[in-house]
């Protein structure tokens, strides 16, 4: 879920798709690169799957991998044939999110249209520039981690090994330390979450403006909340690790680092509140999953405060109260900004239009759907059940709790279900939906000039030029109350202002 | 069976198609564009965001009050009492935060909502509004950090020497115990000792190994007592998680973990406070270990002082007893080194 789906299917498929669209460019920097990606993607998916099927099952210790659960086949079954396959299915992964992310890079910076500088393209574009940076610096550790983790599996090395007695007769292996698989890990682990959310959040920023009718709220702090963000993910890793044995002042720098993180967080949610302050809302099924994210993201979001906080962390870490925690704030959160994007670009894509009835069904199911398996989860947190149990029949003090596991339960079938409607709804109106028009959200980005048909270059004659920026919703004096990105300012001489740029 | 389910789902989805089709059909004849199709549906999209939030924010509060008697009891450590009123200011604050701003986002969306002929107003930012928004979550952040490390660093501080020594020692998929005895001194011990007789793998020859006891089945702490946890693993990662004590802290092969807590209620005060005889303490797996890692937990019991040192000694040396062939070798060993002589 985290790398195949949120990762390659989100800032993969929305990079590739707007990247070039909104930055007036004939297409990726490198059509080579983005095959490789692409294959090495395949790859790594086809790995994936042939690893659910071999003896012993799929590689079975978390999507954490610690060592030495995912080292020893003596430990757990899975960590046998099927954890190999998972480490070969990675590394495929992460040539191709590498491949992907310097083509989007090099995109960025080289193949922008005339006119459009840094600081007028869209939201999504420095979103996935930003994603794009972080995943070139964070992928290649988790490179290194797992190809030390082959070495201990396979050729009998001890970076994470060590002091082991299991199956009856103690390890030849000395010296290693397990901590330092997660400390690998979560140097990667980390920035992976904003790896997964910002292009989610870049996504929002751009529905909410235009759905709006109205300018971002705040564009300039938008762009510098998500640099800040994207630091600080690299020195927080720690929070992962607080009841690891770390050293407690080592803890503590990283409590301090975890907790900057809201600052430029809450600025994000405060500046999506003040774009729909005073707008005139159309709540598209695009707009919906938009403000569901941000419902998301402040819920989950404030609860990181007290896991951030390691005092707070010791009795709640591990338990429900985390997964509560990480799947509203970062699942959920993210799968909304995926879902107002496909609704969003959907007649972008394939020259037509989702059901918008439909499209409301799937929003209002899913979101009461998901608070409703999330939210009870903070309780049986707080009750002290741990994560990752079969069952919990073992202990008798969590009978208590049957009635709350029971509601989470089927909150979620029907969430599973509602997912139908979607499914649905994009192959049916992929072939027979409602043709699009042009412009169908009156939006001002590039990618709505270039026609419906799918060209080879995106634009037939010359290349569109910028004089804006993106964001001329509800101008006061023009006569539409949007004014796209082409229109140069000397048509809009009645609607000018001084601070235009 | 499978094959009529399979059917099922086909026509399922064939169905699904054709109420579709009608759907966009019917749209389609009514004649209005996609803009004026979505327009119309604003207002009920509106309203219903904000019947949302106001049953979301009544179940959100019945909720805490319905379930949160069924969450941990009263901390039944020194350390915990002080984290739990830190964890209340910390909820009293985020829900305070949550509530606005939940209110503010659909608020906003039901009051703004589309209205024909209408224009948004333009207003692209406003410096001091957001230096207030950003310098405000800074300092109450800061205060929690400050109050949060506080805490912390008295938990996990070194000078906490006094406590007594106690070993949990994990393996797929039970806990065992180990009291380091008179000398509160665990003895040393090596991976490569483990035997059925030896399971935490002592080194003999250590004499602080002597009078260590070791508790197979269920632990037992004396209530107000300091205790130091040095936690170890035979195997792979496992964690020791007290929830009823706020006590967590992994057990990683390779190397000694510790916590330090003290316990400040008695199992038997414990079932009175919570009005369950049969409430007991509990040690947990808190990192997945294994298919059976769901079953490894162990029972731990509080008890007065008195009644501690009771159960103690009832309990067996933790250095293996000299079985028959052990004591037949050495003896023979002195023969040899007899007749040698």
């Amino acid at each position: 879920m985290v790398f195949f789906v949120l990762t390659g299917g989100l800032s993969g498929t929305f990079s590739n798709l707007l990247i070039p669209l909104q930055l007036g460019a004939r297409d990726m920097a490198s059509g080579f690169l983005n095959m490789l990606s692409y294959w090495f993607f395949f790859g790594s998916c086809t790995v994936m799957t042939i690893s659910l099927f071999v003896e012993g099952g799929p590689a079975s210790a978390g999507w954490t991998i610690y060592p030495p659960l995912s080292a020893l086949p003596t430990a757990i079954s899975g960590s046998g044939a099927g954890m190999t396959l998972w480490l070969v299915s990675m590394v495929l992964f992460i040539v191709s999110a590498l491949l992907g992310g310097i083509n989007y890079v090099a995109t960025i910076i080289n193949l922008r249209t005339e006119g459009m500088s840094m600081t007028r393209m869209p939201l999504t574009i420095w979103a996935f520039f930003i994603t794009a940076i972080l995943g070139i610096l964070s992928f290649p550790v988790l490179f290194a981690a797992a190809l030390l983790l082959v070495f201990d599996r396979s050729f009998g090395t001890s970076f994470y090994l060590s002091d082991i007695f299991i199956d009856g007769a103690p390890l030849e292996h000395i010296g290693g330390s397990p901590i330092l698989f997660q400390h690998l890990f979560w140097f990667l682990g980390h920035p992976e979450v904003y790896i997964v959310l910002l292009p989610s959040l870049g996504l929002a920023s751009e529905v909410i403006s235009v759905m709006s009718r109205k300018p971002i709220f705040g564009y300039k702090a938008m762009i510098g909340s998500m640099f800040v963000i994207a630091f600080l993910s690299f020195i927080v890793w720690g929070h992962h690790m607080f009841m690891t044995g770390m050293n407690p002042f080592l803890g503590s720098v990283f409590v301090v680092t975890t907790l900057m993180v809201a600052i430029p967080s809450a600025v994000k949610v405060f500046n999506y509140i003040a774009t729909l302050w005073r707008g005139n809302l159309i709540l598209s099924p695009a707009m919906l999953f938009a403000i569901g994210l941000v419902s998301f993201f402040i819920s989950g979001g404030l609860t990181g405060i007290i896991l951030g906080d390691s005092a707070l962390d010791i009795n709640i870490h591990d338990n429900y109260f985390v997964v509560a925690h990480f799947h509203i704030v970062m699942g959920a959160s993210a799968i909304f900004g995926m879902f107002a994007g496909v609704y969003h670009w959907f007649p972008r894509m394939f020259g037509r239009m989702m059901n918008f009835k439909l499209g409301y069904l799937h929003f209002w199911l899913t979101i009461i759907c998901v608070y409703g398996v999330f939210f009870p989860m903070h309780f049986l947190g707080l009750a002290g059940v741990p994560r990752r149990y079969y069952a919990n029949t073992a202990y008798a003090g969590f009978d208590s709790l049957f009635e709350i596991n029971q509601i989470v339960t089927v909150f979620a079938m029907i969430a599973g279900i509602a997912q139908v409607i979607f499914a649905l709804n994009f192959f049916f109106s992929m072939f027979r939906g409602q043709r699009a028009s042009q412009n169908p959200w009156n939006a001002n980005t590039l990618e709505w000039t270039a026609p419906v048909e799918h060209l080879h270059g995106n634009w037939p004659g010359a290349i569109p030029t910028v004089h804006r920026w993106p964001y001329d919703y509800g101008k006061p004096g023009h006569h539409e109350d949007f004014i796209p990105q082409t229109v140069p300012h000397s048509q809009t001489t009645s609607s000018n202002r001084p601070d235009d740029h | 069976m499978n094959f009529l389910i399979l059917l099922g789902v086909i026509a399922a989805i064939m169905v699904a198609f054709r109420l579709m089709n009608i759907l966009n059909i019917s749209q389609e004849l009514s004649g209005r564009d996609a803009t004026e199709e979505l327009h119309k549906d604003v207002k009920g999209n509106a309203m219903g965001l904000i019947a949302f939030m106001v049953v979301g924010l009544i179940l959100f509060f019945y909720m805490i009050w319905k379930y949160m008697p069924l969450t941990l009891p009263v901390a039944a450590s020194e350390h915990g009492v002080r984290t739990d009123n830190l964890l209340n200011i910390n909820f009293y604050i985020i829900i305070f935060v949550f509530i606005i701003t939940q209110i503010a986002l659909f608020y906003f969306i039901w009051k703004y909502q589309y209205r024909k002929g209408h224009m948004a107003y333009f207003y692209s930012h406003n410096n001091t509004v957001e230096i207030i928004w950003t310098v405000i979550p800074t300092i109450v952040l800061a205060i929690l950090v400050i109050t949060g490390l506080k805490e912390w660093i008295a938990i996990t501080s070194k000078d906490n020497t006094d406590g007594m020594n106690v070993q949990v020692y994990a393996q797929q998929f039970v806990f065992l115990g180990r009291y380091a005895g008179r000398d509160n001194t665990l003895g040393d011990s090596y991976f490569r000792n483990i035997s059925t007789e030896n399971p935490l793998g002592l080194k003999l020859e250590d004499k602080a190994v002597n009078d260590d006891i070791i508790a197979k089945t269920e632990m037992h702490f004396p209530v107000n007592t300091p205790i130091m946890l040095n936690i170890n693993s035979r195997d792979i990662i496992h964690s020791v998680y007290m929830p009823h004590f706020r006590v967590q802290m992994n057990a990683v092969p390779g190397m000694t973990t510790n916590f330090y807590f003290k316990p400040t209620i008695t199992t038997a005060e414990m079932r009175k406070k919570t009005a369950n005889e049969k409430f007991d303490y509990v040690i947990l797996c808190n990192k997945i270990c294994g298919v059976s890692h769901y079953t490894m937990n162990m029972k731990v019991v509080v008890d007065s002082k008195e009644d501690f040192v009771k159960w103690l000694k009832t309990q067996p040396l933790a250095k293996p007893a000299p079985t028959a062939d052990n004591a037949n070798a050495s003896q023979t060993v002195k023969e040899i080194a007899e007749a040698v002589k």
